[in-house]
């Protein structure tokens, strides 16, 4: 593992940010976007390990438990937010949900 | 020198009642009420007495006697103290504002008894109190402007007292505006003076403008420019030509608030000011020329006026802005003594004649118009006595106070250093008519046959507290002008020789006068005598021998009747020429184009402009939450490219 450079970790999650992205952005599926949201979280995890241990640092890590908590809690929040639509429209398709506009 | 060295006290006694009864008194009792105001006033009195006592133990070096308090401001070379003086002028003013106004204040309490705002009147009557004396005691021109708005605020919320009544209420406007136009020229000569002299103190002032040359007749250098602007503001404060209007319109205030301010302090101000002033007046004849002739033109013209009136306060206003005129004739001619000694027998004479009209109208139940009245002389025996004796006084019958001052004065056009015998025709016309009208309304008043219905309205003399003060008066209208007795009757004139150190400068530049003149001023004397009986006997003829007489001749002249009873239309000319075009303009210009056009569209339009614009960008919120992803990618694609850019960019 110590041959490892570091720019290996950042590509692959720079990738997975990105795939994270475009799911984000062309799936329809409320709970396909929620899980490409933790796709991203978990890019952003990757890398901050990766520093954290490419620096010798520890603050990487701390961010992380950071970032997993937060994440939990966005998904409490966020399921709950899925449930109800699902009773109240019967209908997972993001783009049936759009009456909050102008 | 307890009272030299504390000089605020005077000015701080009626400000401390009126601040008491103003913010206090909407709780407390009649009485407590008056003893406050009252006690303020007389405490200003024994203060100002005091002050006058040690002031005449002073040596002549001390005088002016100034006093600094505190820095009021500063910027940079301009420097103003809280200041005040005391000389001998001063000593003449304050003994005539806190004595006449202590008895207007005992006069009031009888007067108000039965008024609402019974605490409002007294609260700006002590507030008034101060203002003056802060004006009088100034030792610098801003502090005197403060005393001179000061006062201008008094007499507006004074006039306005009974503010429900429409014309109360515009009269308190209309003086407020028309002095307002005086206090423009005012404050720029304020600002001319203080760019010439790089001071507003008067000492500084003085002791500069002494070295000046005297300006050339003909020719208007700046100190005729700053004595002709201070003169605007003195001829909107004191009613003169052609501001005088408000004055007449001012008797809508309490009787006792026209004698106090309307008659023998806040409206002399202006020939206190210019007898303050006098040394820069000196150094401009144009200037002194044109107090001459406003004073005399206005003395003659509103005297013109008074002839016809027929509302008792109407006659007095207009007499009041008759002998302002002779005041300024007086300032105007180079006797500022004489000037400044009229203004104490006015404040006297005409302070009694006020609140003797205020009896009479007190008696009356409320009626004003002495074609009303009549034979009122043995109802109310101490007013008719009263009111007799100034009359005699203000007329110019010898021996009285007024003759005497009035007749200093125009022997002082006649003959003085700045002699003008046109200006002395006028006058002495002026006092023709004076003493013709002040006999007519005697006459009207308190001879012939009652004209009221005696049963509807019960005559009756009024209390105490008014007739005290009316006689207290009456003896100062009758033996105040024995002080200064002419050197020709065996006197010394110790009021002249009192003041003289004031204007002694500004005599030291008059043209001299050669030899002595007992005989002309014997001859003068005289001639101003006969023109008083002269007076006396025509409105004896007109209004006594044939009561019906007066009617006549008012119907064979009726185009001269109208002319002066509508008070040759003054009024209506300004109405014309002033006020309707700047309504016109103000509804037409101001409101119609700039405020609705202008302002209201700008407002308007940038409230169009955000609605447009609010419309267009509301489409974003498409309620599409992929677009709101789509936005934000792009957001957080464009800060990184920026933030990769600076960085790129600073390294």
């Amino acid at each position: 593992m110590n041959g490892v450079p570091i720019y290996y970790f950042l590509v692959l999650s720079a990738v997975l940010f990105g795939l994270g992205v475009v799911a984000f952005l062309f799936k329809r599926n409320i709970i396909a976007i929620f899980m490409s949201i933790e796709l991203m979280l978990n890019a952003v995890n990757l890398a901050f390990v990766a520093f954290s241990r490419a620096l010798g640092k520890l603050d990487g890590q701390v961010f992380v438990f950071f970032v997993i908590v937060v994440a939990a809690a966005e998904a409490a929040v966020g399921l709950g937010i899925v449930i109800n639509i699902a009773h109240n429209r019967r209908t997972l398709n993001v783009e049936q949900v759009d009456l909050l506009k102008f | 020198m307890p009272m030299l060295a504390n000089l605020w006290i005077v000015l701080a006694l009626p400000l401390a009642g009126a601040a008491l009864n103003g913010l206090l008194g909407r709780r407390w009792s009649k009485s407590i009420v008056n003893s406050v105001a009252i006690g303020a006033a007389s405490l200003a009195f024994i203060s100002a007495v005091e002050l006058v006592r040690e002031f005449f133990q002073l040596a002549p070096s001390g005088i002016p006697w100034v006093r600094s308090y505190f820095t009021w401001m500063t910027a940079e070379n301009f420097h103003i103290d809280f200041a005040l003086q005391v000389d001998q002028l001063t000593v003449v003013m304050l003994l005539i504002v806190t004595g006449v106004g202590l008895l207007i204040h005992i006069y009031s309490a009888g007067y108000m008894e039965h008024e609402g705002g019974y605490y409002r009147y007294f609260s700006y009557i002590n507030l008034f109190m101060f203002f003056m004396l802060t004006l009088v005691m100034a030792a610098n021109l801003l502090v005197l402007f403060v005393g001179w708005e000061g006062v201008g605020l008094c007499s507006y919320l004074l006039i306005g007292f009974w503010f429900r009544k429409k014309s109360a209420a515009d009269a308190g406007k209309k003086a407020f505006i028309t002095t307002r136009i005086g206090d423009l020229a005012f404050t720029v000569g304020l600002l001319l003076a203080f760019w010439t002299f790089k001071s507003l103190e008067y000492q500084t002032i003085f002791a500069q403008a002494k070295t000046m040359p005297v300006e050339a007749s003909g020719q208007i250098g700046v100190l005729t420019a700053i004595c002709l602007l201070l003169l605007g503001g003195a001829v909107g404060k004191s009613a003169q030509l052609p501001l005088y209007v408000w004055l007449p319109d001012a008797m809508e205030g309490p009787t006792p608030v026209s004698a106090l301010i309307h008659a023998a302090t806040m409206v002399t101000a202006g020939v206190y000011m210019v007898s303050r002033m006098n040394i820069l007046y000196a150094h401009a004849p144009i200037a002194m020329m044109a107090v001459a002739v406003i004073g005399a033109v206005t003395a003659l013209f509103a005297a013109s006026i008074g002839l016809v009136q027929n509302d008792i306060k109407k006659v007095l206003a207009y007499s009041t802005v008759s002998q302002l005129g002779y005041m300024f004739l007086a300032c105007g001619v180079g006797a500022f003594g004489a000037g400044v000694f009229h203004l104490m027998t006015h404040a006297f004479f005409k302070g009694l004649l006020f609140l003797g009209a205020g009896s009479v109208i007190h008696a009356m139940g409320g009626e004003q118009d002495m074609r009303k009245m009549g034979g009122l002389r043995k109802q109310i025996p101490v007013t008719y006595w009263t009111m007799f004796a100034a009359t005699l006084a203000i007329a110019g019958i010898p021996g009285f106070s007024g003759f005497f001052s009035k007749d200093e004065i125009l022997f002082q056009t006649f003959a003085g250093p700045y002699r003008n015998v046109g200006l002395w025709a006028v006058g002495l016309l002026a006092a023709l008519m004076t003493s013709f009208y002040m006999f007519r309304l005697l006459f009207m008043t308190f001879f012939g046959a009652p004209r009221y219905d005696g049963h509807k309205i019960h005559v009756h003399e009024s209390p105490k507290s008014m007739t005290v003060p009316l006689i207290l008066l009456a003896i100062l209208a009758v033996a105040g002008g024995w002080w200064a007795l002419p050197a020709m009757w065996g006197g010394e004139n110790h009021f002249a020789n009192f003041l003289a150190p004031v204007f002694a400068s500004a005599a030291a530049l008059a043209p001299g006068v050669e030899g002595e003149q007992h005989s002309l001023e014997m001859g003068l004397t005289l001639i101003a005598s006969i023109v008083a009986l002269t007076g006396l006997l025509i409105a004896w003829g007109f209004y006594i021998r044939s009561p019906h007489s007066a009617e006549k001749l008012a119907v064979s002249l009726r185009g001269l009747h109208r002319l002066l009873l509508h008070k040759y239309y003054v009024d209506e000319l300004y109405a014309f020429l002033i006020v309707q075009p700047l309504l016109w303009m103000s509804t037409n210009v101001l409101w119609h184009a700039v405020d609705e056009t202008v302002i209201d569209g700008a407002v308007n339009g940038s409230a169009t402009v955000a609605q447009r614009l609010g419309g267009r960008l509301r489409r974003i919120q498409s309620g599409n939450t992929r677009s709101y992803a789509s936005w934000m990618v792009i957001g957080a694609i464009g800060v990184t490219a920026l933030l990769l850019g600076v960085w790129e960019w600073t390294r």
